[in-house]
């Protein structure tokens, strides 16, 4: 690269994550620190956004401080400070939105607020240096399920989304029916790899006379009543089953739709994005849909799917170079549109 | 010696540069607007008409706590961020001393008081002794009657100042047995002026903190931290 490098500080904390990372020229990742608050959130079977909010507050100096370290960076040295500003949990957000805005302050560099869903997509950018737009992204997460279309960087269509709750959402739901603890995601994929899918008939997480759209309420609730129905009729039913059932209900209709969307609107590129994207179950399905169909598929490690402050790194690069800033008056939003 | 001073504890947001025995500048906004919203353009602007540096400070000085939850970790947030560029120390001042520091002097008690909702208040007891500031009661999240009964024990006139004068107004009427008197609109919030002062003399005694480790008193759990102990307690009684 002929130009100067960009060198960006990104802060994310829009849930149960307090994580910093530095990247260069929104591709490599010189640094990435995640402190996870899990093990605290798990006591309560799922994130609680008060207690969440004040690990934050306790943690983000040191991760930050660390991923500057390990950078072998000064402040001085950075060209921006990115930051998640939404969607997301508004106490955990304004932690990363203060303090980011602070040290852009201080340090008097350029301020560039984040969407966190552009940070999921763009985390497909990190370890594939030949990806560009356009390409359809599957994003799915414990706050999103989004089949989106990447015009250019920086510009989105919303082909699909979720009437109701996220698919990690059911995930986690459908985990605690079981008594499988929190996070329910991991947890479901495990179990569904001894179990036999086709045990229990669930119903489809999609909409009536609305092809592009989700729904995993309605699949949820039948979980919860086969559960319920087997329990008052002192039925026994094999976890594993249900577990194996459940996914496939959720991985089939994310895959249709998705192959739905690309063919649509005539793509052979798919990058999927979000937690849920480490689902073991749902990363074979579309693996071989996009063999089948001649797809190119790109699925980021694990790391880069949950929350992380690299992919916002990568998003705040693209916002930066195209002119986005923003002002000490940057707020949290916690509902963020698209 | 040089003091940047934040308060957004309350309904109040507050910042204020303290610079050799003077306070340079203080700007305080009491509007509807998110603190996240008022609380850096004010700093900024504090800064641009003092022709100053944030650079240039010995110290970032907070609002400790208690307080809204959120307005404190957005002053918290600010300060690190802030302290953690320029590598400065931090001092955390209790928010209800803070408040009570306003009535510098008074010889009466000084009972600040914090609306904490479940019809509780962030309060406190203080005074001054030949003016020295003097803290009868640490600071407390306790229900308004506790307080004012505390008060009518001592016997002595009393001040009141806070946000949660207009929330209380009517019970402590009700209530109060000596003299009393509600502090005035100038003297009735959280003031990063006062907060800063008050700084000054922590700092002098050494009190300070590293940025990484600042973090808030809440003087209360979560609820959900609450509730679990509760349901820990109840578990434990039945099985005894």
């Amino acid at each position: 690269m002929s130009e100067k490098d960009i060198y960006i500080l990104a802060i994310e904390s829009s849930c149960d994550e307090t994580a910093a990372a530095v990247v260069k020229n929104g591709r490599d990742v010189i640094s990435s620190i995640i402190s996870s608050q899990i093990d605290i959130h798990k006591l309560y079977g799922g994130v609680v956004p008060e207690i969440a909010s004040r690990k934050h507050i306790e943690r983000v100096n040191q991760v930050i401080k660390e991923a500057m370290k390990e950078a072998n960076m000064e402040f001085e040295d950075l060209d921006a400070i990115g930051v998640t500003y939404g969607p997301g949990l508004v106490g955990a957000l304004l932690v990363g939105v203060s303090v980011a805005k602070a040290i852009a302050f201080a340090a008097k560099k350029p301020l560039v607020g984040v969407h966190h869903i552009e940070g999921h997509i763009s985390a497909a950018y990190i370890e594939n240096k030949e990806l560009e737009p356009p390409f359809i992204s599957l994003v799915v997460s414990g706050g999103h399920t989004n089949i989106v279309k990447v015009l250019d960087y920086g510009k989105y269509e919303i082909l699909a989304s979720t009437r109701d709750d996220a698919c990690g959402e059911a995930f986690d739901k459908v985990a605690r029916v079981i008594d499988l603890g929190y996070p329910g995601g991991p947890k479901i994929d495990a179990l569904a790899k001894v179990g036999n899918p086709y045990a229990i008939d669930f119903p489809k997480a999609s909409v009536k006379d609305s092809p592009m759209d989700f729904s995993f309420s309605g699949l949820k609730t039948a979980v919860i009543n086969y559960v319920n129905t087997c329990k008052m009729k002192h039925k026994t039913f094999v976890d594993a089953d249900l577990a194996a059932s459940f996914q496939k209900s959720v991985v089939d209709v994310l895959t249709e739709k998705t192959l739905k969307a690309l063919k649509d609107h005539d793509m052979k590129v798919l990058s999927m994005a979000g937690g849920v994207a480490s689902n073991m179950g749902l990363r074979q399905s579309i693996t071989n849909m996009c063999e089948e169909n001649d797809i190119k598929l790109y699925i980021p490690s694990p790391i880069l799917c949950t929350d992380n402050a690299a992919m916002i790194g990568a998003a705040a690069y693209y916002d930066f170079i195209n002119g986005k800033r923003d002002g000490w008056d940057l707020n949290a939003v916690p509902n963020l549109s698209f | 010696m040089k003091i940047l001073a934040i308060d957004s504890s309350g309904l109040v947001a507050g910042a204020a540069i303290y610079e050799d025995g003077i306070i340079k500048a203080e700007y305080q906004v009491n509007y509807k607007k998110t603190h996240s919203q008022t609380l850096l353009p004010m700093i900024d602007e504090i800064f641009k008409m003092t022709e100053s540096d944030v650079k240039d400070m010995d110290i970032v000085a907070v609002a400790a706590g208690p307080g809204s939850f959120t307005g404190l970790r957005i002053g918290f947030a600010t300060a690190k961020g802030l302290a953690m560029v320029i590598n400065s120390p931090m001092v955390l001042v209790p928010t209800v001393d803070a408040l009570a520091y306003n009535l510098y002097g008074n010889e009466q008690i000084i009972c600040p008081i914090m609306d904490a909702r479940r019809n509780q208040v962030y309060t406190g007891l203080y005074t001054f002794e030949n003016f020295e500031f003097k803290v009868i009661k640490e600071q407390m999240a306790v229900d308004i009657k506790e307080i004012i009964k505390k008060i009518n024990e001592i016997g002595k006139p009393v001040i009141f100042t806070g946000d949660g004068m207009p929330v209380f107004k009517e019970k402590i009427k009700e209530l109060i047995t000596v003299d009393y008197s509600f502090a005035p609109a100038h003297l009735s919030r959280q003031r990063a002026a006062a907060l800063a002062s008050l700084a000054l003399e922590y700092y002098e005694k050494g009190l300070t903190i590293e940025a990484d480790k600042a973090t808030p008193v809440y003087l209360r759990l979560s609820q959900a931290e609450r509730e679990r102990l509760e349901r820990n307690r109840r578990l434990l009684t039945k099985q005894n």
